[in-house]
């Protein structure tokens, strides 16, 4: 069991970046780092990690950054890991270094799904982590293919009337060896998913809910807090598929075996002034209902069953 | 191949590692947070939350130079050893 204390103390994230107060991608390279080390080369997707990395001829970033078009994620980096293999081949490379997508919920459910789908067709040896928003936080808060329905974005004044797509789904039926969800409230499980991820060979899909301070309307104090509760009102499920089985961890995992009790719903959009006008408007308790009920058949697709004590 | 490179030089700017690219962060804060060593039980939560790593893994000593006063360290305390104090004027 890995702990807080066996993590590595060097940081590749500098301190100091043009991230926002409180923002959910730095401390995700942060954690990603830790659990990848220095021997990685990371290619960001255009997204707001395009920003927080500092302006030339600065950098954040201690590693080999490369920052690529939205909608090429899976093609650069089907580039760099044939590109690292023919130098390891040649002997200039000593050990074959990691790569590393780092790409937003534009640049993965809307921009760049053809090119990562092209890419785990390929059977790329890389690892692409999705930080899901929910938004184009870095344009000004638009909605995507990611934001949940109720939810109010530049796009959407009155709430999005549709449900999100279920892009890690969409990654299973890929048929690649590994695919998870994570959280930030639950660091050590995202930590040993990177690790995990970096030790098998082919595509590995991670994703993992990212609240933005300022896109979802909350202090930045609470992005920890509305992470977890995320999780424990099933808005957020944590599981993990290796070779096709799926195996629920952390909160979720309580949840399904029925050791904590899932928090409503209302409970997490209450906490965020993105679902305030919609939870105000008569349609509210419909958009509740909507989203309780998406929790339940979520669950079901993955679980076969939803427990009737959840 | 790498005579070939340094007679073609490097095609695209390339950014340096450093810390501070954004400059002294710190000033950005409204509100600081601050520590009572008695109740500090060295859990390495502030440490693992901190989105900026201005909190050190030995001793969770928070670099002031650096820190944006997001306040997550202070919501994550579970001893409550972390307060937010409002920053005065220079």
């Amino acid at each position: 069991m890995v702990s807080f204390k066996d993590l590595p103390e060097e940081e590749l994230f500098l301190a100091g970046s043009t991230a926002c107060q409180g923002c959910p991608s730095s401390l995700a390279l942060r954690i990603a780092f830790k659990a990848l080390g220095s021997n990685t080369i990371l290619i960001v997707v255009a997204s707001c990690t395009s920003v927080l990395q500092g302006s030339y001829p600065l950098s954040a970033i201690n590693l080999p950054l490369m920052n690529v078009a939205f909608a090429t994620g899976g093609a650069s980096a089907s580039g760099v890991a044939a590109g690292v293999k023919a130098l390891v081949k040649r002997g200039e490379l000593a050990e074959e270094p990691t790569v590393l997508v780092w790409a937003g919920d534009g640049g993965t459910y809307d921009i760049g799904i053809q090119s990562l789908s092209g890419a785990a067709e390929r059977e790329t040896d890389f690892i692409y982590v999705c930080y899901n928003n929910e938004m184009y936080s870095n344009t000004g808060t638009q909605r995507s293919g990611a934001t949940p329905l109720g939810a109010w974005t530049t796009t959407t004044p009155g709430g999005k009337v549709q449900h999100r797509k279920d892009i890690a789904q969409i990654m299973i039926a890929h048929r690649i060896p590994y695919v998870a969800t994570a959280s930030l409230a639950y660091p050590l499980d995202f930590y040993q998913k990177m690790q995990k991820a970096k030790g098998i060979r082919g595509t590995k899909y991670i994703e993992m809910l990212a609240p933005c301070p300022p896109g979802w309307k909350f202090p930045s104090a609470q992005m920890i807090e509305v992470s977890r509760l995320a999780v424990q009102s099933g808005m957020w499920l944590l599981y993990e598929n290796e070779d096709g089985e799926t195996r629920f961890t952390g909160g979720t995992k309580r949840i399904i075996e029925g050791k904590v009790k899932k928090k409503p719903v209302k409970d997490y959009l209450e906490m965020q002034g993105r679902f305030r006008q919609v939870l105000a408007s008569p349609e509210g308790q419909e958009a509740e209902d909507l989203l309780e009920e998406q929790v339940s058949d979520s669950i079901r697709r993955l679980h076969g069953w939803v427990p009737e004590y959840i | 191949m790498k005579e070939d490179s340094e007679e073609v030089g490097y095609m695209t700017s390339v950014s340096r590692p450093v810390k501070g690219c954004a400059g002294d962060t710190g000033e950005w804060r409204v509100f600081r947070p601050v520590k009572d060593e008695e109740k500090c039980n060295n859990c390495l939560l502030c440490w693992i939350f901190c989105p900026e790593a201005t909190i050190s893994k030995d001793g969770q000593e928070i670099d002031y130079q650096y820190c944006k006063g997001c306040g997550i360290c202070a919501v994550e305390c579970p001893t409550g050893a972390i307060t937010m104090v409002k920053e005065e004027k220079q």
